[in-house]
């Protein structure tokens, strides 16, 4: 098993014709996700490599039945495209799009909280299940499916590299989700914990945060409460001088708070393996499950 | 993004929120004529620098007669100004603010930010203002009153009474509050703010509501959509070599070590920062070539990295996953020729065609060490400059 996307996920691509939209949208098709619909308002009709294009996420639903959503809209117009989906009660949205206004995604939060569908994202690699489906821009073949790890993590090449090495460890993996680096995110840590902690194949979860904001302090409490599988986690930014934005929207420490001390402090307090050398994360990962 | 004081009060002007009568200076003469024009002492002088701690800096002062006013002017324009918050190198003082001291009954503190773990607008406010923030919250957190704000609904007026109850204003101050409150909230979202800040909010002897300080933070990533305010941006309060890199699109931080690195992503980027410390190190940068790194992002990168005469030694650690090694080495062999590279390279890459890419480096005149993973790397190039 997995979570949030598997063999039956229908993707549907915002923003498929555009540069990025086009190649990824090549690249999932070709790791075998089924691609059944883009949407492009005023292209409706087209078809982009073989798939058909729609001019409203409605429309793209209700004819091809696709059930996920992967967004590379460009920032200004991000927010538009991630509501239509919701209105549209699609559910799932991935949101790869980076540079999403904060104000924006304050308002989609607070909108999507009595809707149908979960956003991941934004400013995220995406979430891939492999062998199975990849739903993003994270490269298919470094993963190895079959499990038994799941793995939630705030960046993006960061997580290659952790998945990387748990491949040359022989450790498979279930399903790896990229929450985001923004401030705020649509899925959050406990949200995948959660599923983690729920799908019978994952037998024990990474988890990848890095300085900026409380989310791994509190996804520390909820593993405390109520995650019984074995956690590995890894914090990045020890090194990154406060005040500064670290690349990522949301990677600033303010003040004392975000500091990638307090977050490994709170996650070893919560049992959880923290590794602290990432050039041996592969083989802590070998040690722990 | 960060704007000096008297433009974030002339965004308060436009907002209808009380601050007290002044102007901008840029020399001592023009400060005296903004005094006169004032009319009555006591004249406060404000140094402008994009740091706060100003005060105890030296960079605020009080004129008590027109004379003074530009004898101090005269002092803080040009003063290398060091607070806790611009660090040993300090600011210097290129224009002060010259305005009206008033008459102070209350100092308040009132504050306005997004709350990432609720997604709420969150409104601070305290009796205690003038004072830093931060420490009140960690040592006194009952005297600070906040309030979580729907976006969707936006600030409502009880939202307003509640935080002036909270501070205990009188009825004639609660309205000039409340209205100062809305206008405040109405500029941090017109303009996608990450901060607005007053402190202190000065309820005067006639129990006036007015703004003495004024601080606004803006989103970077909606600077598209506020043209004017792109305007305000004073290149001289940041790093060189930053400004530099942000015309490439390169996301650099300068560091004080001497390990230079070049990284592609902003996880991965951190994470081999903290590794080069880990193994003994000291990490120049932080420089963030973006996900999908490209020759041209790779030479802007090493003239970057190499204006840092500190800079002992580079690591690039490339994890490309799709994108193609060959090409990628071929860049950065073009790269190091261009950027006449005389220092110690060492390079990680992985992704597509990496055999090819490292047969690359290896052939080529350059004496690069290439790694064949992450740990590999770090500690070569950590040995490189012990």
């Amino acid at each position: 098993m997995s979570i949030f996307v598997d063999k039956n996920t229908r993707l549907l691509v915002q923003g498929i014709t555009g540069q990025d939209g086009r190649f990824h949208t090549q690249k999932c098709i070709a790791y075998g996700t089924n691609v059944v619909a883009g949407v492009t308002p005023g292209k409706g009709g087209q078809k982009m490599d073989d798939v058909p294009v729609f001019n409203t996420v409605k429309e793209a639903m209700e004819n091809t039945g696709a059930n996920c959503s992967m967004i590379f809209v460009p920032p200004a117009f991000a927010a538009d495209a991630i509501l239509e989906a919701v209105e549209a009660e699609i559910e799932l949205i991935v949101a790869i799009t980076e540079g999403l206004p904060l104000m924006d995604m304050v308002k989609v939060k607070n909108y999507m909280k009595n809707t149908k569908s979960r956003l991941i994202g934004l400013n995220c690699p995406g979430i891939i299940t492999p062998g199975q489906c990849r739903v993003g821009i994270m490269p298919g073949h470094i993963h190895k499916q079959g499990g038994p790890i799941g793995i939630v993590s705030r960046s993006g090449t960061l997580t290659y590299e952790v998945v990387n090495q748990l491949t040359l460890h022989k450790i498979g993996q279930t399903t790896c989700i990229g929450i985001g680096g923004d401030p705020i995110n649509g899925t959050n840590f406990i949200d995948c914990l959660d599923a983690f902690e729920k799908d019978p194949d994952t037998e024990g979860i990474v988890m990848v945060g890095e300085i900026g904001g409380s989310a791994e302090e509190e996804a520390s409490e909820f593993i405390k409460k109520h995650v019984t599988k074995k956690v590995v986690g890894f914090i990045a930014g020890l090194t990154a001088p406060p005040g500064r934005r670290m690349g990522h929207a949301g990677a600033i420490i303010s003040g004392s708070c975000g500091t990638a001390q307090a977050k490994i402090a709170a996650m070893k307090e919560s049992g959880i393996y923290v590794c602290e050398d990432l050039g041996s994360f592969g083989k802590m990962c070998a040690e722990v499950f | 993004m960060k704007i000096h004081e008297y433009q974030a009060k002339e965004l308060f002007k436009k907002y209808k929120i009380s601050i007290p009568d002044g102007d901008i200076a840029l020399t001592p003469d023009e400060a005296k004529k903004i005094a006169c024009k004032i009319g009555d002492c006591p004249i406060v002088i404000k140094g402008q620098i994009h740091a706060g701690g100003r005060g105890k800096g030296g960079g605020i002062k009080l004129a008590k007669t027109m004379e003074e006013v530009e004898s101090i002017a005269k002092r803080i324009l040009g003063m290398l100004l060091i607070t806790h918050q611009t660090g040993p190198k300090g600011k210097i003082v290129k224009k002060v603010l010259v305005e009206k001291s008033l008459k102070i009954e209350k100092e308040l503190y009132l504050s306005i930010i997004p709350d990432r773990a609720t997604a709420k607008i969150v409104i601070i406010a305290s009796k205690a203002g003038g004072m830093d923030i931060e420490k009140l919250a960690a040592n006194q957190p009952g005297k600070i009153i906040k309030i979580h704000i729907d976006p969707l609904l936006g600030i409502q007026p009880f939202h307003c009474r509640q935080a002036a109850f909270g501070l205990k204003l009188s009825p004639y101050s609660t309205r000039q509050f409340t209205s100062t409150l809305i206008n405040l909230y109405r500029l941090f979202v017109d303009y996608d703010c990450t901060l607005v800040e007053i402190n202190p909010l000065a309820i005067t002897a006639d129990e006036n509501v007015v703004a003495i300080d004024a601080k606004i933070n803006f989103d970077d990533n909606a600077l598209f959509r506020h043209k004017d305010i792109l305007e305000y941006r004073d290149i001289d309060e940041e790093e060189p070599l930053e400004v530099e890199a942000s015309k490439f699109n390169l996301n650099y931080i300068k560091l004080s070590g001497n390990v230079g690195n070049m990284v592609n992503g902003a996880g991965l980027a951190m994470a081999t920062m903290d590794l080069i410390k880990l193994y003994g190190a000291e990490p120049a940068n932080f420089l963030d070539v973006g996900g999908g790194a490209n020759a041209e992002m790779v030479e802007n990168g090493f003239r970057i990295i190499l204006s840092d005469k500190n800079v002992k030694a580079i690591l690039i650690n490339i994890f490309g996953g799709i994108l193609r090694c060959d090409l990628l080495a071929k860049g950065v062999v073009q790269a190091a020729d261009k950027a006449g590279i005389k220092i110690p390279v060492v390079i990680r890459m992985e992704g597509t065609n990496v055999e090819e890419g490292r047969r690359i480096l290896s052939e080529s005149s350059f004496n690069f060490t290439i790694a064949a993973d992450l740990k590999e790397a770090v500690q070569a190039v950590t040995q490189l400059v012990k």
